[in-house]
């Protein structure tokens, strides 16, 4: 039983891990139209379905200072008119089709997506195509979709002590990158986004070649190539991809936090470390990283849960987290909730004693195994979801990764060794480059 | 920006389009089955991936906890597989994960779910696996312990969080004296008053052969999918079938604040709903797509958000339970804004008994309906789950197959009829959680 979210970005494709294929797995199609527009199709003949979704290369690290939120924000206005649908009438046309549609925003992506009867795929992706470009934004949409923007945000963060404490963490890991900077935005920012600032995003991004499509589900290649020329191929590339982010500098300080709140009735301590993001030309050390997670964090039998839950009844829940889908840097996290009676110092040694130990002697080759079996028989399972498939395949094309580098990753994984987990252990997981912090319960005046 | 009227618009002409499919029964062929030692169970064979989906829905959940011990079937759940037979909670963890199995264990108001997921390569032990951790959970200290001290934890945070608040108090006022009234996973108090012998107790009661409802979805034949029933359900006793009765309990018309420092506030509204079994059912859920159950298209979000950027989420939805129905609805909004809110949503529940709904917003629910029906038949495991479901609710096998051609045989008259009946927006009960103005 896990009690504390981890995952920060909105919508159906949180976190996303950078998930591998089985060898066995779907076949699977790519190629780019002439305007630059890259092209995956995914086969699963099972169902006459099929998942439609547009991936741009473009989510809340690339907003100019000062005005977080725009990139989620400018995806609820993508719901808004074009020249050739009324306001709010997108979704209207997708479930009269007996379709259904959302889209999210995160650090490095925006996706917009449809799931509907195979025969309707042109007609998505002529609404889609559409919108890309031709999208007409006025005054009186932006207001009243900000004030939507801001009870979302007064739902998923404000009412929420932990998603309060969970900005708070990411705005002291990054000191400089805008990952710190959350994706829905500060709301003092999202209270002046206006037309302006929404126009220029749309502008500055939203183009083809800037742009994804992954249509997974009851397909064949050949006609999703010639639907996909005829609706997108048309649109003028923009010719400038998204600029390169400011990087952080060397960290040299262990940073803590101490939040308190009088909603908190549970307190708990988090770490973060920032770590490396999936790279192609050491796809290993993530590969590590990611198992490392596991064999801390992953179910009763990880090294977390052994130690404080079961030996030392320090905690009642321990957790990890690290996903590598990142295009710049990426956070590697672990928590612990204390037992009754057991305070935070004493949760946060024994998680360090924890650490220092697998530093030292690396994984069991038994532990080991079981990350990687278990690893195996997710890639298998995973293919029951043609969504998901669609949502692996769009989220690692839109941080830059190639359908090989997807396709190559449960290679990878097998290949880690224990010595390499250690390694990354002792490499990564660092004070100095880490916050500390405390979630506490706040004694309520009065 | 004059444009929008002078285009002529390429996407909202819906006329041309041909209809639907009438559903996805072609690909499914579900196969009502009897295992070897006599269990009924329904299978489809799905063999492209090789993986085996097992769903089993046991009737009877949260609504059988004795007075005192609300939060037991939900707490038997949460320990089914913390130890099992031979096996301690970290033995049983280890095996499954040798075999690369899912276990899922949940209680509802009237189920307990199991929920497998295995791969046809280890699906012998798997299911073996399985069937002690139905038939012989240990229900040791440690894990009693762990997990009642979650569950805790868990209570205490739930009473922070305005929607849980708010949700949990609008059950209580509609059921004084029916266990629909009591929060599913318990209170402080009556968690921690539960035993082992309680646990025993609810495990006999919850788990028996004559309540299962069974479904298998994937790479395996009916030979193998009976003898695996079997292995599954090998230790559990035979039990009665549970018989269910309509509580006379309604929610009680008016409006209730509960304080809750927060900035924005969650309020639960509904009032009675119609049975399953009701002739008006379908005509029914039609109604509600184009009030509150259609996401963007439905009128509440139209009204609360589009409109007027009051809300991000406003919904409604047909509740079916064994003992009762209800039509229920919620919305989130600022302190400052629930007062209007709520005002736009009654509103809107007014107009509806009054008028019913347009020919034009009738095509467009009949469309989304019959259209969007086969994407909950898109994997192995939601198929499992549907099959489960039309057991449950008694749908017959042909289920899927007719299910079309109801919401297709739903008039105008119908849904007025059915709305008029339905909606009574005096009766509404309304609990908000928050500190709102206005109200």
């Amino acid at each position: 039983m896990r009690l504390i979210r981890t995952a920060m970005a909105f919508g159906l494709a949180l976190a996303m891990a950078l998930a591998p294929v089985a060898h066995a797995g779907p076949k699977v199609s790519d190629f780019r139209l002439d305007n630059g527009m890259e092209v995956v199709v995914i086969e699963d003949h099972r169902s006459p379905v099929v998942t439609h979704m547009v991936w741009y290369r473009v989510g809340s690290a690339d907003e100019p200072w000062g005005h977080s939120g725009i990139a989620h924000f400018f995806e609820h206005l993508m719901f808004k008119a074009t020249g050739d649908i009324a306001d709010g009438a997108f979704s209207k046309v997708v479930a009269a089709n007996g379709g259904s549609d959302n889209a999210f925003t995160s650090y490095d992506y925006t996706a917009y997506f449809q799931r509907i009867a195979a025969d309707r795929l042109g007609l998505v992706m002529g609404m889609e195509a559409d919108r890309m470009r031709n999208l007409v934004l006025t005054d009186d949409v932006v207001v009243t979709e900000r004030d939507v923007i801001l009870e979302e945000r007064n739902q998923r963060t404000d009412n929420s002590p932990q998603g309060l404490f969970a900005e708070q963490m990411s705005a002291a890991l990054y000191m400089n990158h805008p990952y710190g900077v959350p994706v829905i935005g500060w709301r003092h920012e999202i209270e002046q986004l206006n037309l302006a600032d929404a126009q220029a995003f749309y502008d500055r991004y939203y183009a083809p070649d800037n742009a994804i499509l992954v249509v997974a589900g009851d397909v064949e290649p050949a006609a999703v190539r010639a639907l996909a020329e005829t609706h997108y191929g048309p649109l003028r590339p923009s010719g400038r991809p998204p600029e390169a982010r400011p990087q952080e500098p060397p960290q040299l300080a262990p940073r803590r936090l101490e939040m308190r709140d009088p909603r908190v009735r549970q307190p708990f301590v988090r770490r973060i470390y920032l770590v490396p993001s999936y790279d192609p030309s050491n796809p290993r050390e993530a590969a590590a990283l990611s198992i490392l997670s596991d064999v801390l964090g992953d179910g009763i039998t990880s090294r977390l849960a052994r130690a404080l839950q079961l030996d030392q009844r320090v905690a009642i829940d321990t957790g990890s987290h690290y996903s590598p889908a990142r295009r710049d840097r990426a956070d590697f996290s672990i928590y612990g909730v204390p037992a009754p009676g057991q305070d935070l110092a004493t949760v946060e040694a024994a998680m360090d004693a924890v650490l220092a130990e697998l530093i030292g002697d690396g994984p069991t080759g038994e532990e080991l195994a079981r990350i990687k079996r278990l690893n195996r028989a997710a890639r298998i399972f995973a293919q029951d979801s043609m969504a998901s498939q669609a949502r692996r395949y769009g989220g690692a094309l839109a941080i830059g990764q190639t359908v090989a580098d997807v396709r190559n990753w449960p290679a990878v994984m097998e290949a880690v060794t224990a010595e390499e987990v250690r390694r990354a252990a002792e490499k990564y997981l660092v004070p100095e480059h880490s916050v500390t912090g405390w979630l506490m319960v706040a004694k309520e005046a009065g | 920006m004059g444009m929008m009227a002078s285009v002529r618009p390429r996407f909202a002409a819906l006329a041309g389009l041909a209809l639907l499919a009438a559903g996805p029964a072609k690909a499914l062929e579900i196969q009502d089955l009897r295992s070897p030692g006599g269990a009924v169970f329904w299978l489809v064979e799905e063999p492209s991936i090789p993986i085996v989906a097992l769903e089993i829905s046991f009737a009877g959940g949260a609504r059988l906890d004795p007075e005192g011990r609300a939060g037991l079937a939900n707490m038997m759940a949460g320990l089914i597989d913390e130890g099992a037979g031979d096996l301690d909670a970290v033995g049983f963890s280890k095996a499954r994960d040798e075999l690369s199995a899912r276990f899922g264990f949940s209680a509802g108001l009237d189920t307990m779910d199991i929920s497998a997921r295995m791969l046809v390569e280890t699906l012998e032990p798997s299911m073996a696996l399985l069937a002690t951790a139905l038939a012989s959970p240990r229900f040791d200290p440690e894990p009693v312990g762990r997990v009642r001290a979650q569950l805790l934890a868990t209570i205490a945070e739930s009473g922070t969080k305005p929607n849980t608040v708010a949700a949990e108090a609008w059950y209580a006022d509609a059921f004084p004296d029916h266990p629909y009234g009591r929060p599913k996973r318990g209170t402080a108090e009556s968690v921690s008053a539960i035993t082992r012998n309680d646990l025993v107790a609810a495990h006999a009661r919850l788990l028996t052969r004559a309540n299962a409802r069974i479904a298998l979805v994937g790479a395996i034949d009916a030979a193998r999918a009976g003898r695996m029933v079997d292995t599954v359900l090998a230790g559990l006793e035979q039990g009665t079938p549970l018989v269910s009765e309509r509580t006379g309990d309604t929610p009680p018309p008016g409006l209730r604040v509960i304080e809750l420092g927060v900035p924005q506030s969650a309020a639960v509204f509904g009032h009675a709903g119609l049975a399953r079994t009701d002739p008006d059912f379908i005509p029914a859920y039609v109604m509600n797509y184009v009030l509150g159950g259609g996401g963007l298209a439905s009128r509440l979000m139209e009204e609360v958000r589009e409109k007027r950027g009051l809300a991000y989420s406003v919904y409604a939805y047909l509740s079916v339970r064994d003992e009762t129905a209800l039509y229920l609805g919620g919305v989130q909004t600022a302190n400052e804004r629930m007062a209007e809110s709520l005002e736009v949503i009654k509103a809107e529940w007014a107009r509806m008994a009054a008028k019913g709904i347009t020919a034009e917003e009738l095509d467009r629910a009949r469309r989304y309906l019959t259209g969007a029906f086969p994407l909950r038949f898109d994997s192995n495991a939601k198929i499992a789950s549907y099959l489960v479901f039309m057991q449950e609710e008694n749908l017959g096998i042909d289920y899927i197959e007719r299910r079309n051609s109801l919401i297709e045989a739903v008039t105008l008259e119908d849904v007025k009829r059915v709305a008029a009946r339905l909606l009574k927006p005096e009766n509404l009960s309304i609990v908000v959680a928050g500190q709102p103005t206005g109200l």
